[in-house]
């Protein structure tokens, strides 16, 4: 296995570390022993992303071992299993005939948002206030940068369920953004 | 049927940013944005979404 080869997937890696953990040291951490071990195996692959999927193999077990004896571990596990069984947000978005209710905003000039740092405190709260499972999809997709076969896998759930859950995750981001920022008078 | 509602329209929308739509999803897409102003918004804010969250530290 080639060292540079592997070193191209650091980044992906370490943000799905980080986004399990929360914690960037012990994310370096796990990730530094996962690329060891990938190091050591003898794996030749097709493509890329069938690399990245077995490197992220491999880094689940660097996590799993990290956390093994630790507490933390079981509150993590406990938050994914929260379940969703709330009101859609399709029926509080749309109406019976499948038409926003309302309109959708115009935001103004969303990219120099970017720039400020209160919108990453809202951008941050409102992914908190996501659904686990939604958020969850949302940031390995969106953060991470797997691919939708890829999330399925590390979710175990259907392909329909994660086509759900990202809908549902972008549109309940999209309406916390509107309502806390950009219709809060920051924008 | 080329008729869709902004419901439908919000999944393609997603879906879109996951796989390459087919030619009649983004043809039904494009017709509907015509007359929609909310799913043409809809339709930049999704990918703002995107932008921020690779940004997000």
């Amino acid at each position: 296995m080639d060292k540079e080869q592997l070193n191209s997937h650091r980044e992906v890696l370490f943000r799905y570390a980080l986004l399990q953990m929360r914690d960037e040291h012990a994310a370096e951490d796990v990730v530094h022993e996962a690329l060891l071990a990938a190091l050591q195996g003898d794996g030749s692959f097709r493509s890329e992303s069938a690399l990245r999927t077995w490197l992220i193999g491999i880094l689940k077990h660097k996590i799993a071992d990290h956390y093994r004896i630790s507490a933390k571990y079981h509150s993590i596990e406990a938050l994914n299993d929260e379940n969703d069984a709330i009101e859609t947000i399709e029926n509080l978005l749309f109406n019976e005939k499948g038409h926003w209710i309302g309109t959708i905003g115009a935001w103004t000039e969303p990219d120099h948002a970017l720039e400020q740092n209160e919108f990453w405190l809202i951008f941050e709260w409102c992914q908190k206030n996501l659904p686990a499972l939604h958020a969850r999809a949302f940031m390995l997709r969106e953060m991470v940068g797997l691919e939708t076969e890829d999330i399925c896998d590390d979710m175990d759930i259907s392909h329909s369920a994660c086509r759900v859950y990202l809908h549902r995750a972008r549109l309940g981001l999209r309406e916390c953004l509107e309502q806390r920022w950009f219709n809060a008078g920051h924008a | 049927m080329m008729k869709r509602t902004c419901i439908e329209i919000s999944e393609l929308l997603s879906e879109g940013m996951d796989r390459s739509l087919r030619w009649h999803e983004r043809l039904a897409i494009r017709l509907h944005l015509i007359i929609c102003k909310s799913c043409y918004r809809f339709s930049h804010q999704v990918q703002f979404l995107r932008k921020a969250a690779r940004r997000y530290k």
